[in-house]
C-alpha cells in the first residue's frame, strides 16, 4: 500500500494511522483490509453504511456487561473471528460525530495490541457528504481466525489511583464542554442520566474540549492547528507523558488518538473511568470553576 | 400494578416483545423510517417546537391538545436521520399515543419503553432518550389542560 497520502496527512507525527474517504473506497475491497463503522446511534449502520464494513457497537460488543471493563481476551478474539478481522489484518474504522466513537474502538483494539488500526478521516459523514455509495445489507464477511492475546492496559489506560498520583507531575487534559469542566452542570449537555455528584475538574487539567480538533467537516484539523492548540494553549510540551479524561472515556479517546498518532506524544493515556468515576469517588480533590487550579498538598 | 396502555401502544409493546433481541433492533428501524414529517405549520416555524435534551441526538417535539370532550392529543416529532434510533423511539410514541385522549397518555406509565425489551440490546443509556420523551409529552399534556 505505497500510495501517496495527501499532504495533511503525511504531516501528522504518524501518517499511517489516517486514510482519507478516496483511500477506502480504492482500498474496501482488499483481501487485507477491514473496515468497520462504529458509531453512536446503534442504528445508524443498517440505515447505510460502506459497502463490505462490518458494525461494531461499543456499548454491546466491547464492554463487558457485569463489571465496569472492557471484554477480555477471549471475547475480544471471538469478536474479530466473528467480524472476519485475523491479527494482520489492517483495520479502518469510520463512524458519525467526527469519529467520536471510531476512535473509541481504536483504543480498545490497541489495549489488545491489533498492530495495523486506522481511522477514516471525516468519518460517515464525510463519506456521505462526497455522495459516495452506500449499501443497507449488512456485510455477512468469513469468520477469520484470531489469536487470544493478553489485554495490555498499561500503556494507554490510566486508573484513579494513576491519575490521582499524576497530579503535579503529568500534565492532565480534561476534554469535556466548558461547563462541566467548571462544574456548572455534573453531566454532559443531553446527557443528564450519566451524572455525577460532584462537579467540576481533577486539579491541574487543561481544558481542552475534544471537539476542538475536528474541523467543520469532521475531519482533523492540519498539524499545525493541532499543535497551536494543545502545545501553545494548553501547554503540553513536545515528549511529556500526558493523560486525557472526559466523562466515560469516549470523548477522551478520540483525544488520546490526536495527541498520540497526530502530534506524535509518546506515552498518552486514556482515564476511561473519568469523571463518572472522579466525580463519584470519594474524598479526590476536585477544583471548580474555569482556572486549572494547583495540586493539593500532600 | 399493571397500568393499561392504549390499545394502540398496547399492540407494538406486543409485536416488540414477540421477537427476538435482535429483530426487535430491526423493528425499532422499520419504525424509524415511518415517523411522519412536521406539517407545514410546524416545519416552517422551529420555535414552536420544544428540544429534548436527554436525547443523544436532536429531538424536537410539540403536542396540540384539541377542545373535544376527551381532549384528544396531538403528538409532532421531528428528528434527523442520521438519529435513526432517536427516530424510532418517537415513531413508536407517535404511532401508540397520537390521537387517544390526555388521560389515557397521561395514564401510560413512565417506564413503558421499557417494556419494549431494548434495553439490553441499545443499553439502558440509550433508553433513556425514549423515557425522556414520554416525560416530556406528558409534562406538556398538563400544561395544556
Amino acid at each position: 500500500m505505497t500510495e501517496t497520502a495527501p499532504e495533511k496527512i503525511s504531516e501528522y507525527a504518524h501518517p499511517d494511522r489516517l486514510v482519507t474517504t478516496q483511500w477506502v473506497a480504492e482500498h474496501s475491497a482488499d483481501a487485507n483490509v477491514v473496515i468497520v463503522e462504529s458509531d453512536e446511534d446503534i442504528l445508524l449502520y443498517e440505515t447505510g453504511h460502506i459497502p463490505g464494513a462490518v458494525k461494531i457497537d461499543w456499548h454491546t460488543d466491547l464492554n463487558d456487561d457485569v463489571t465496569r471493563d472492557y471484554i477480555n481476551s477471549e471475547q475480544f478474539a471471538e469478536l474479530m473471528a466473528s467480524k472476519g478481522i485475523s491479527r494482520d489484518t489492517t483495520i479502518v474504522v469510520y463512524g458519525d460525530k467526527s469519529n467520536w466513537w471510531a476512535a473509541y474502538a481504536m483504543w480498545v483494539f490497541t489495549l489488545f495490541g491489533h498492530e495495523d488500526v486506522r481511522l477514516m478521516d471525516g468519518g460517515r459523514d464525510k463519506w456521505i457528504a462526497e455522495g459516495r455509495e452506500l449499501v443497507t445489507e449488512r456485510t455477512a464477511r468469513e469468520r477469520a481466525e484470531y489469536p487470544v492475546v493478553e489485554r495490555n492496559d498499561a500503556p494507554i489506560r490510566a486508573y484513579l489511583p494513576q491519575v490521582n498520583d499524576a497530579i503535579g507531575s503529568i500534565p492532565l487534559i480534561d476534554v469535556r464542554s466548558p461547563e462541566e469542566y467548571s462544574g456548572a452542570r455534573t453531566h454532559m449537555p443531553a446527557y443528564p442520566e450519566e451524572g455525577a455528584l460532584r462537579g467540576g475538574h481533577i486539579p491541574t487539567a487543561a481544558s481542552v474540549p475534544w471537539a476542538r480538533a475536528a474541523a467543520e467537516d469532521g475531519t482533523f484539523k492540519s498539524r499545525a492547528e493541532l499543535e497551536a492548540i494543545y502545545l501553545d494553549e494548553a501547554g503540553l510540551k513536545p515528549g511529556e507523558d500526558v493523560i486525557a479524561y472526559c466523562r466515560i472515556g469516549e470523548r477522551s479517546s478520540h483525544t488520546w488518538f490526536v495527541l498520540k498518532h497526530l502530534l506524535g506524544f509518546e506515552n498518552v493515556r486514556n482515564y476511561d473511568g473519568s469523571w463518572t468515576e472522579w466525580g463519584n469517588a470519594v474524598r479526590m480533590p476536585i477544583v471548580k470553576g474555569t482556572e486549572p487550579g494547583d495540586a493539593p498538598q500532600r | 400494578m399493571v397500568t393499561t396502555l392504549p390499545t394502540t401502544l398496547a399492540e407494538i409493546v406486543d409485536d416488540f416483545q414477540n421477537v427476538t433481541e435482535r429483530e426487535r433492533l430491526e423493528l425499532l428501524l422499520e419504525f424509524s423510517r415511518e415517523l411522519p414529517e412536521l406539517p407545514a405549520r410546524l416545519a416552517d416555524h422551529p420555535e414552536l417546537l420544544e428540544q429534548v435534551v436527554e436525547c443523544q441526538s436532536p429531538l424536537f417535539l410539540t403536542i396540540e391538545v384539541d377542545d373535544d370532550a376527551d381532549r384528544t392529543v396531538n403528538l409532532f416529532f421531528s428528528a434527523p436521520p442520521e438519529a435513526p434510533t432517536t427516530r424510532g423511539f418517537a415513531s413508536v410514541l407517535n404511532e401508540g399515543l397520537n390521537g387517544q385522549p390526555a388521560q389515557i397518555i397521561l395514564d401510560v406509565p413512565d417506564d413503558m419503553p421499557e417494556q419494549l425489551g431494548l434495553t439490553r440490546a441499545i443499553t439502558p443509556l440509550r433508553m433513556r432518550g425514549m423515557t425522556a420523551m414520554l416525560g416530556r409529552i406528558k409534562r406538556k399534556i398538563r400544561e395544556a389542560l
